[in-house]
């Protein structure tokens, strides 16, 4: 067969760029799974919940962009400290079972209240993002996929930046490395859970907000969020550089499953390299093997 | 009691706790810190050292463990409703058994983490780095390495360390020698005594290794399942006929003897204290 060399770039391009957003959510997944070892089963949801809260100040309550991006993201990272206050702290100490059947959920809930609120309707955002084609040698990239790229990279170098920095990053990086630790040091520890909750809210709403502006959004857009589990997985569940390498890996797997074999193939796909990856290693690309001191 | 209330900074008033609801690790435990001084609490494994220092710094419950009676005051205030964090910004560190560092994190960013020890103080407290440092310049060495790649008494030191960022006024030690070398034990007891001396840091001190603990301390407790059996200054307790025996290793005049001789493991039983 002959091999079209420049549609191959072109499509492995616009794919690894839309790993980017699955690279954002899953580092959403991460921050909470590495400080609270809770496994959120909705993070699809808080994306679209997010999402659905942009669309009510930017379309509803025709704000400006300037206000309803921030305002979407500020109510999101609520949204986040209330779901950790009222379902998630009353388990501390209970196994993590529960915690995971919560979330299962608190996603049906979150479903449940966009379908009362805003309709199972398919709803369009308002266009933010330039709508300038982008090239890049030959290859075409849809702006909004371009530019979503650009705002997932942007926000994932500042949440690295803050979390190695600044003291509540420390915080939280030594919550999850050992909490008994945590306490003795004088952390207060279920801040830091809230903390990471929010933080956790408010980056799965701009991959939501960026999601939704590229397809719409929907009461069902929290499929999203099983891809990014797939992400995470991948990655190795508490590595942050995991969720971001698997983001752009299981991106670029889906697309190139789209474009050659169809685009009911891409779940497929991303499922068919989750198995292969599990194989060869059980906790992920970058999951935790504790250093060992022999 | 002897002394006037006031000079203690630590007081433990028999206290029972019992884990999981059902197993009872301490029975009626008492106990005392003097201001400024080093106390020893012995005895063997399973006695509940570790389980009365987890009382004392609230953190039973992080092991399902419950304070079901008695009352632990520390300066005068009583620290049943105080959370492990608020506990330790009041000025009580408690240095873990098996150090528990942070090893994802440098040595540096784990001294970080334990300014926070420092929030909410009223005097303004600012982290001494160099402190520790000045105490510990192997930490200095090794600041910028990751706290799981240092040997076991570095992490130990780096333990201490993150305490003495704290400021405290008590610092509870839990077994600073386990899985250390002789030679490092030596030096790190050695800085326990200075930390004491010059920063007038009150310590409870539990140790397995009664001869170093006894060294170093003022006075000790011994304890045996779940109370206190013994207790006095050091220099009685180090010369006291049974501690030699059961804690230091020279009962009946020193001499090697052959496992035969050995006899069982029996003791008076005390009924003081």
């Amino acid at each position: 067969m002959d091999m079209d060399w420049g549609y191959l770039f072109e499509v492995s391009l616009t794919s690894v760029m839309g790993g980017g957003l699955y690279a954002l959510a899953g580092l959403a997944f991460v921050m909470v799974y590495k400080a609270t070892r809770v496994v959120n089963l909705a993070i699809g949801e808080m994306l679209m919940a997010g999402s659905y809260l942009f669309f009510t100040f930017a379309a509803m309550w025709a704000l400006p962009l300037w206000l309803a991006i921030p305002a979407a993201v500020l109510a999101s990272g609520v949204l986040g400290a209330v779901i950790e206050r009222t379902m998630i702290r009353p388990l501390l100490g209970e196994p993590p079972i529960s915690a995971f059947m919560v979330t299962i959920g608190l996603g049906s809930v979150l479903v449940g209240l966009v379908e009362m609120i805003w309709s199972a309707d398919q709803r369009r955002l308002p266009d933010f993002l330039p709508t300038q084609a982008i090239t890049v040698g030959d290859a075409f990239l849809a702006p909004k996929i371009f530019w979503g790229a650009v705002i997932a990279s942007v926000f994932i170098t500042a949440v690295l930046l803050v979390f190695r920095y600044w003291r509540g990053g420390v915080a939280l990086r030594a919550t999850a490395s050992d909490q008994a630790a945590a306490y003795a040091v004088g952390i207060n520890v279920p801040r830091v859970f809230s903390l990471s909750w929010v933080v956790s809210a408010m980056l799965a709403a701009v991959s939501g907000i960026i999601v939704g502006s590229i397809g719409g959004i929907s009461s069902s857009m929290g499929v999203f969020g099983l891809t990014v589990l797939v992400v995470v997985i991948v990655g190795g569940l508490d590595s942050v550089l995991g969720a971001l390498v698997a983001g752009l890996l299981v991106g670029l797997v889906e697309g190139l499953a789209g474009a050659y074999l169809g685009g009911e193939y891409k779940l497929l796909a991303t499922f068919i390299v989750l198995v292969f990856i599990l194989m060869v290693r059980p906790y992920g690309l970058f999951g935790t093997r504790e250093i060992e001191r022999l | 009691m002897t002394q006037n209330a006031t000079d203690l900074v630590l007081e433990v008033n028999n206290i029972e706790v019992v884990y999981n609801k059902v197993v009872q690790a301490l029975r009626g435990l008492s106990l005392a810190v003097p201001r400024g001084e080093i106390v020893a609490l012995l005895g063997s494994n399973g006695a509940g050292k570790s389980t009365t220092l987890k009382a004392i710094s609230n953190l039973l419950p992080l092991e399902d463990g419950l304070l079901a009676s008695g009352h632990i005051r520390f300066a005068g205030q009583d620290t049943a409703r105080l959370a492990p964090q608020q506990l330790v910004r009041l000025g009580v560190s408690h240095v873990m058994e098996g150090r528990h560092v942070f090893e994802d994190l440098t040595v540096e960013e784990n001294l970080v983490a334990s300014t926070y020890a420092l929030s909410g103080r009223t005097n303004a407290a600012k982290p001494d780095f160099d402190l520790v440092y000045e105490y510990f310049p192997r930490l200095f060495e090794r600041r910028k390495g990751l706290a799981g790649y240092l040997s076991g008494g570095e992490q130990q030191m780096l333990a201490i360390g993150r305490a003495l960022i704290a400021q405290p006024t008590l610092m509870l030690l839990d077994e600073p020698s386990l899985g250390i070398s002789p030679k490092l034990t030596e030096d790190i007891f050695a800085i326990i005594a200075r930390i004491n001396a010059e920063r007038a840091t009150s310590m409870l001190l539990v140790e397995q290794n009664a001869t170093v603990a006894l060294a170093v301390a003022h006075r000790g407790y011994i304890m045996e399942g779940g109370k206190i059996v013994i207790d006095g200054t050091a220099e009685r307790l180090a010369s006291d006929a049974d501690v030699r025996e059961f804690y230091l290793g020279m009962g009946g005049g020193g001499e090697a003897r052959s496992f035969k001789q050995l006899k069982h493991y029996k003791r008076r039983k005390r009924w003081l204290s």
